[in-house]
């Protein structure tokens, strides 16, 4: 069935001979699940599947990425469906998304008992805060990077500072952030107002 | 047991704000775990947090563990499934028709348009993060040490957050 339900458009005959089993896509995606750290799962999936696996060519992987990024969801595991859907439809989406989530949720379901048993000691706290810290400056680097190579001119910036300033100085919820910044950015990007193609076409390379 | 429905709701809840990447729904998700139902500490939830940043594969499945300190593995795997399923078939429904809509011209406007705010919207999770997270001189050192190092650096981001910890072990008790 996951054949037949492949959209026409899928997977380029350029990039791979014959699609793998159900088996390999979940094997594949649940080394990349148990190896992959510090948010840079994209990373590691682009090596795997258009480097080492072929699976996919390099445009057609950062078309996908374009789609996960514009949509809720973390990346790693929307582009487990997407790659998982375009090699085996809907049971290879599945495969991978489950394939990518399973040894996390095994780590985190364990940190939490062990959290619930050591948490209060006073070494353990320490050593929390210090994670902490660095989970600030690791998260603050991976964004820094992102912003610097995708803010492509005034309205960027403004868009940016605008859901900065909304959440944190003014404490409007997220939610009316993403819907009131997200809906007037859309709007000044609408169609026929700009540069449209080649703005696209940028953007997408930047998210290499 | 009679949490689980809560966490459904909520982690479901939070999943749809996580346009561009988990930070965006760190803000509500600290209003909501921590505030309204007390959960968790917010120090807890920091904590749980940070260390999701060492785990494998998706760097949001801390949700896991908010879910088992609430209601044990039931509530680490509702919790999972809250904040992955939902998204998840979004995902793969305009994954679908995505070609389809090669030639709606708001495709691109919403692409060009929802990525500074998702930008946005992570910085502003970070800061949140950040407010509760560095609380004196040896956490500001850290974080800009996690900094410099992740940008000059292709050190694995894993053993950046574990010297974090050893730092906090010495230097924070």
């Amino acid at each position: 069935m996951s054949e037949s339900l492949t959209p026409p458009t899928a997977a380029p005959a350029a990039a791979s001979k014959e699609p793998p089993s159900v088996l390999d896509v979940f094997m594949t995606f649940l080394i990349i699940g148990a190896t992959s750290f510090g948010g840079a799962v994209v990373a590691y999936l682009r090596s795997s599947l258009v480097g080492k696996k072929k699976w996919l060519d390099d445009t057609h992987f950062l078309e996908l990425k374009s789609i996960s990024n514009t949509l809720p969801g973390l990346n790693a595991t929307n582009m487990s469906i997407l790659v998982g859907d375009r090699l085996r439809g809907a049971v290879g989406a599945a495969a991978a998304l489950i394939g990518m989530c399973l040894p996390g949720f095994i780590f985190m379901t364990v940190a939490g008992i062990m959290y619930g048993e050591n948490g209060d000691r006073p070494l353990v706290t320490a050593m929390l805060k210090g994670v902490a810290a660095a989970a600030v400056g690791l998260i603050a680097a991976t964004w820094f990077q992102i912003g610097k190579k995708s803010v492509r001119g005034f309205y960027d910036a403004f868009f940016i500072l605008a859901a900065v300033l909304a959440v944190n100085h003014f404490k409007v919820s997220v939610p009316i952030v993403l819907i009131a910044v997200g809906a007037l950015a859309i709007f000044t990007n609408r169609p026929g107002k700009q540069r449209q193609k080649e703005a696209v076409s940028e953007w997408i390379s930047s998210l290499r | 047991m009679d949490q689980l429905p809560a966490i459904a709701r909520v982690f479901g809840y939070l999943s749809l704000l996580t346009v561009g990447g988990g930070m965006a729904a760190f803000p509500e998700m600290k209003s909501l775990v921590v505030d309204v139902h007390r959960w968790l500490s917010y120090p807890q939830l920091i904590h749980v947090y940070s260390v999701g940043q060492m785990a494998p594969g998706p760097n949001m499945m801390m949700v896991a563990a908010v879910g088992e300190r609430v209601s044990g593995l039931s509530g680490a795997a509702i919790a999972a499934l809250a904040f992955f399923v939902p998204t998840g078939l979004l995902t793969f429904g305009v994954g679908r028709i995505w070609n389809r809509l090669a030639n709606w011209p708001w495709r691109t406007s919403i692409q060009l348009g929802l990525a500074p705010v998702a930008i946005g919207l992570a910085v502003a999770g970070t800061v949140t993060l950040g407010k509760g997270a560095i609380t004196n001189w040896v956490t500001v050192g850290v974080a800009l040490a996690v900094f410099g190092a992740t940008l000059r650096t292709k050190i694995n981001p894993a053993l950046l957050i574990l010297c974090g910890a050893v730092v906090g072990g010495i230097a924070l008790r």
